[in-house]
């Protein structure tokens, strides 16, 4: 049997020192290729568990494996370089280095995932093949990021995510800062490349009606219990 | 990409970027001015007297010999006898002597009697002598020989009559005794840019119906004077050569031991050395407050960059979310200070060729200090280097405090 691309087991997390907040995740696995939609309203402890699939927090107890990994024996910096191999992250909006170029942007997470930069010949040519795909205007990939839409930055958070492929895409409620009519082609540009680059996806967000495309549909409560310390 | 990243993260916060690379800017041009002029002001001092083995004076301190013999700065005390300065001409270790007579002055400009020797044996800037552009030297019991200076500031030329006021600040003219302008010196850097030069007979001619410093009832007439065997009691100052270097200490112990006189012998160069001691301390102190000022440009800097660490959460956030690892947040900041004092560097020192540029021909006419326009040298090359490593450690507070602000934060911002 080959390794879920995600796997919680019995995991619990506390922020440390900060007002008794704490998260507990029995089980949770995606398989490879899947695509899950986390429903969960503010507070639920969605920056919570995103902050531990990404490896930036670490579980108190318990396994947090991508692939066959247990990010939890990684050291801080192997954790680092981790993420950067195997994970594409895109927010809910603010994605992109206003200053810097498209390009620069969508190249950034190469510089810091030597395997992932490996894997594409010319790093350049991908990030236009990408930008082409996603809907964006020829020449984008030399302006300013703070420059374009907020629906185009979300795109070019898209390529970023997914240049290179990594198994795995992370996005942070990514539509909430659009419209509806750009929220659908959005999802269907994401859908689309993420399939084309086989990695799984997993999304969270408050909204319901994203939820035809997902291969599953999961509310928060049903995989994960937080309790807050009485302040 | 790191170094091009930060470069386009400085420039998209191009105004308070452009306020602190400016402070930091100002703040090395002045540090590198002042020590442009320190040095000058050494170099044109040392440069003021070459070739000459012992000044001597009537006793007091070496400095103010020094001063007021070779600078034109304060006055003698007391002056030397006629006769002491003809036993010291006579000693055998004397190559030259030249007699040094002051006291008088024209407008703002000191008068001082000598012999045509003088010409001849003063030097400066390493054995350059006295050079006259127009006219010719002392010839005439009544002709002057004018420093650049003098003839620039009062606009004389050749020819021209001059007045010789007694004593410094006096209203006492001697106007009975007319001079004449007869030759100009070139340009030398030097106070002789500054000195009307007169015979040492000439002085004593000026004199002639003076008695204890105050003008006698009698008026003696010029063609009188001038049949005059006109020999000074006492002179003010002798600047001498020797025969052999290894003979100046042996004639400086003699003359200080000179038994009918108190005087004074001393090396040009050791005097000097004690004057920069004297000096050092204003020097000591200008270099700290100018360092002070390179430094408070710095805290600015330092100020920016944490107060811009909140607004920039979310870009460091950005970056932890790509891969980046905290002490890569940590260098990119640091490698901000550090362009940030870079161009802040290279621009103070292009301020400084400017301000050199237009301050040169000032601050020469004012002070006589040549200030040169040369390459930057090793040590203000250290200097600014100095600078960046300290922006880079001035820069390790914010960088830290950013460090744990991405640790704690990760990718979400919680704002």
């Amino acid at each position: 049997m080959t390794d879920p691309a995600l796997a919680l087991t019995d995991v619990t997390f506390a922020w440390p020192g900060q007002d008794g907040f704490s998260l507990s995740c029995p089980n949770f696995r995606m398989a490879v290729g899947e695509s899950v939609l986390l429903l969960g309203a503010s507070g639920s402890g969605k920056s919570t568990l995103l902050s531990l699939v990404c490896g930036i927090a670490t579980a108190t107890s318990g396994r947090v494996s991508i692939g066959a990994t247990d990010i939890g024996t990684l050291g801080a910096g192997a954790r680092d370089r981790f993420r950067a191999e195997q994970i594409g992250v895109i927010f809910q909006q603010f994605n992109l280095l206003p200053y810097a170029r498209v390009l620069d942007n969508i190249l950034l997470p190469l510089r810091f995932a030597p395997k992932r930069k490996a894997r594409i010949g010319a790093p350049a040519q991908e990030a236009a093949r990408l930008c082409a795909a996603l809907g964006l205007p020829d020449g984008v990939l030399t302006k300013q990021a703070g420059r374009l839409s907020v629906g185009q930055q979300q795109r070019v958070a898209v390529a970023r995510a997914l240049i290179g492929a990594p198994p795995l895409i992370v996005a942070d409620e990514p539509t909430s800062a659009l419209d509806a009519a750009t929220q659908d082609s959005f999802l269907r540009l994401l859908f689309e490349q993420a399939e084309q680059a086989r990695s799984s996806l997993l999304m969270v967000s408050h909204d319901e009606r994203l939820g035809q495309r997902f291969d599953r549909v999961i509310r928060l409560e049903e995989i994960v219990t937080t309790r807050r310390a009485a302040a | 990409m790191i170094l091009r990243l930060a470069m386009q993260s400085l420039m998209a916060r191009a105004l308070t970027v452009g306020m602190t690379v400016l402070a930091i800017a100002l703040s090395v041009a002045l540090f590198l001015g002042v020590e442009k002029i320190r040095t000058s002001a050494r170099a044109s001092f040392a440069d003021t007297i070459s070739g000459t083995d012992l000044i001597v004076g009537a006793r007091s301190g070496s400095v103010q010999l020094l001063l007021y013999s070779v600078f034109r700065i304060g006055n003698a005390t007391n002056n030397v006898t006629w006769e002491s300065y003809r036993d010291i001409a006579a000693r055998p270790e004397v190559d030259w002597i030249v007699p040094i007579s002051l006291g008088d002055s024209h407008r703002q400009f000191r008068v001082m009697g000598t012999t045509p020797a003088f010409f001849e044996h003063y030097k400066f800037r390493g054995g350059r002598s006295l050079e006259i552009s127009a006219g010719h030297g002392l010839d005439d019991l009544y002709d002057t020989v004018i420093g650049a200076d003098v003839a620039a500031t009062l606009g004389y030329s050749v020819g021209d009559p001059i007045v010789v006021l007694h004593g410094l600040a006096s209203f006492t003219a001697h106007d009975d005794q007319p001079f004449r302008v007869a030759g100009i010196v070139a340009k030398t850097g030097t106070p002789v840019d500054r000195t009307v030069i007169v015979s040492l007979e000439a002085i004593e001619a000026i004199h002639v119906d003076w008695q204890s410093g105050a003008k006698s009832g009698q008026t003696t007439p010029v063609e009188v004077i001038r049949s005059m065997e006109l020999e000074p009691t006492a002179i003010t100052a002798a600047l001498v050569g020797v025969q052999s270097r290894l003979q100046i200490f042996g004639l400086q112990r003699w003359i200080n031991e000179y038994p009918e006189e108190p005087l004074l012998a001393v090396l040009p160069g050791v005097a000097l050395q004690e004057l920069w001691q004297i000096v050092g301390v204003a020097e000591t102190a200008l270099i700290g407050v100018s360092a002070m000022v390179v430094v408070t440009a710095l805290v600015g800097m330092m100020a920016m960059i944490f107060s811009s660490l909140n607004e920039r959460r979310r870009e460091m956030a950005i970056w932890r979310a790509m891969g980046a690892r905290p002490s890569t947040i940590l260098g990119l900041l640091v490698i901000e200070a550090m362009l940030m004092a870079a161009v802040g560097s290279v621009l103070g020192l292009a301020l400084l060729y400017l301000g050199l540029a237009i301050g040169q021909p000032w601050v020469d006419a004012a002070f006589g200090i040549w200030l040169p326009i040369d390459p930057p040298t090793v040590r203000e090359l250290w200097v600014l280097a100095i600078v960046i490593g300290a922006a880079a450690l001035a820069s390790l507070l914010p960088a830290i405090r950013a460090y744990r602000l991405s640790l704690a934060d990760g990718m979400m911002v919680r704002i």
